[in-house]
């Protein structure tokens, strides 16, 4: 039997398609984004006006939340080809989940505190 | 690239190259390959500085604090991030079009390689231009 050593990123079909499936949802979500800022006066314009706009707290919120399952399958990728050591690359990868779940928290409360 | 005629028509194959060596990364390198792996630095740049994105949003949101108040540094750096974003966004979307088979002969690969960056530079200095 052909013993093989699968290693490097890029394995893993349902990560593969999740990584897609988050790149494509940021895209649109950019595109939105543009588009309410051009909608909104430029006078009335501001980051704040743009993230209270109708829909737009909830399409933010899953923003973060994609963008930190889309990076958090990117480091770990990068890891797996840079970081050979298996306790250190593990480390950094446990890091990496916690790191990412906080932001996504802090994202979260940003945009529910951020008042109508 | 020296490494990569072994085994071609001379008896004894050559040992294989076992990992990729980073001195051969210089720039003399297809345009293709710069795009990807720019592709991954902008990535890696976006996931290190989230804490420092998410602190400029905590700033805007709540004391309503605009870009245009920044320090320099501040601005420097959020416009690299900023560059960094554009160009991780149309990478990517190259990529995705690569991985649905579009655009995938050599020709047509450099080429969309070419409008990646300088599509990336030219929206990088609209939205800056914008915000400041
Ligand atoms: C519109 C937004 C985005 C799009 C379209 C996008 C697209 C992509 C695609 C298609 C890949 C896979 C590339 C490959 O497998 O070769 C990828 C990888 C990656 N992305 Fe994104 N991405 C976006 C936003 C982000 C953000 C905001 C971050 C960071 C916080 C990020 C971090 C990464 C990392 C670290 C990788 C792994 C790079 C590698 O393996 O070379 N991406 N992205």
């Amino acid at each position: 039997m052909v013993k093989r050593n699968v290693v490097g990123a890029h394995y893993g079909l349902r990560d593969w398609i999740a990584q897609r499936a988050t790149a494509v949802y940021m895209v649109l979500y950019s595109v939105i984004f543009v588009l309410v800022s051009l909608a909104i006066p430029s006078e009335h314009l501001s980051l704040r006006a743009v993230l209270t706009a109708p829909c737009m707290r909830f399409l933010t919120l899953l923003f973060f939340l994609t963008l930190c399952y889309h990076a958090w399958i990117g480091v770990r990728d990068i890891f797996m080809d840079y970081v050979k050591p298996l306790g250190l690359r593990l480390a950094l990868h446990v890091a990496a989940i916690l790191v990412l779940i906080g932001y996504a928290a802090w994202a979260a409360k940003i945009l529910l505190l951020l008042g109508a | 690239m020296s490494q990569s005629t072994a085994g071609a028509s001379s008896g004894k194959p050559k040992a294989r190259p076992k990992y990729l060596d980073l001195r051969q990364l210089s720039m003399d390198q297809p345009i293709p390959a710069v795009v990807s792996i720019m592709h991954r630095i902008s990535g890696a740049a976006l996931f290190l500085f989230l804490p420092f994105l998410l602190c400029m949003l905590e700033r805007e949101a709540f004391i309503a604090a605009t870009a245009a108040s920044l320090g320099v540094i501040a601005k420097l750096l959020l416009l690299a991030l900023l560059f960094a974003y554009v160009y991780h966004f149309c990478a990517g979307i190259r990529f995705l079009l690569l991985d649905k088979h579009i655009g995938v002969e050599r020709e047509a690969a450099r080429l969309s390689a070419k409008i990646v960056l300088g599509a990336s530079v030219v929206l990088t200095l609209l939205i800056g231009v914008k915000v400041w």
